[in-house]
């Protein structure tokens, strides 16, 4: 998936826990269901954290990308 | 569809330091973005984290933490020397500036607006001449039985 495809794209890098888990429930709360958020966060937990904020609240990972330094994350809104 | 019953987490926090007043916020933060009922009683020392005139000001102290990180080796005994504790309470703020931290004030904002339970325990205000009104707006105040009425129904319970 293109970051280009997705109809919010939010920036947390540089941001520690809590931030990345907090702010990216705060957008899925503002978006309508079926739409798509890009998330980029460089916290090293934010890879287990933020899949496991969606499984809780069934929104849909779509894919995660691992570029090194950076996590993207492709995600669907129930 | 049936009305599924949201998962509940209630903590108790009982210290009023820098580094102790983080993990019940970091926690309550995290549980309410994952649709977590949270509600936190403060209590003792942890009154301060909603306490108007301290919470932009809560210290840590070196003495008795030999797990204070120390730039130069440093025997603990030393904590008890003036200026030690604003000492270690700047570097703590250095440490959270670095990993862009919000800081208390910032952090109980997000838990209120995101809607956490907050009570004040009533017998520590009135041990400590604390009023409604130098607390934190959204703090509620009540004692243990209102506590224990919703950490009972609760899925995790934590003291800190």
């Amino acid at each position: 998936m293109e970051k280009s495809e997705a109809n919010v794209t939010l920036d947390l890098k540089g941001l520690s826990c809590p931030m990345p888990v907090v702010k990216t429930k705060k957008a899925l709360d503002g978006m309508q269901a079926g739409q798509i958020l890009f998330v980029e966060a460089t916290d090293k937990g934010s890879k287990a954290d933020i899949p496991a904020m969606l499984k809780r609240t069934g929104n849909e990972l779509i894919e995660i990308e691992d570029k090194g330094a950076v996590y993207a994350f492709f995600i669907k809104k129930k | 569809m049936e009305e599924k019953k949201p998962k509940r987490m209630a903590i108790i926090a009982s210290k009023g330091t820098l580094d102790m007043a983080y993990p019940p916020l970091i926690l309550a933060s995290t549980a309410v973005a994952m649709d977590v009922e949270v509600g936190i009683f403060f209590t003792l020392y942890g009154v301060d984290i909603v306490n108007k005139k301290k919470y932009r000001s809560l210290k840590v102290a070196p003495i008795a933490n030999p797990a204070m990180p120390s730039p130069v080796p440093f025997p603990n005994i030393l904590g008890v020397l003036p200026g030690m504790t604003p000492l270690a309470t700047m570097m703590m703020k250095s440490m959270i500036k670095k990993i862009n931290w919000p800081s208390i004030p910032e952090l109980l904002d997000v838990c209120l607006e995101s809607g956490v339970k907050m009570t004040a325990c009533t017998p520590t205000l009135e041990m400590t001449g604390v009023s409604k009104d130098d607390l934190v707006a959204g703090v509620e105040v009540a004692g243990a039985a209102e506590f224990l009425d919703f950490a009972l129904d609760a899925n995790v319970n934590l003291f800190v």
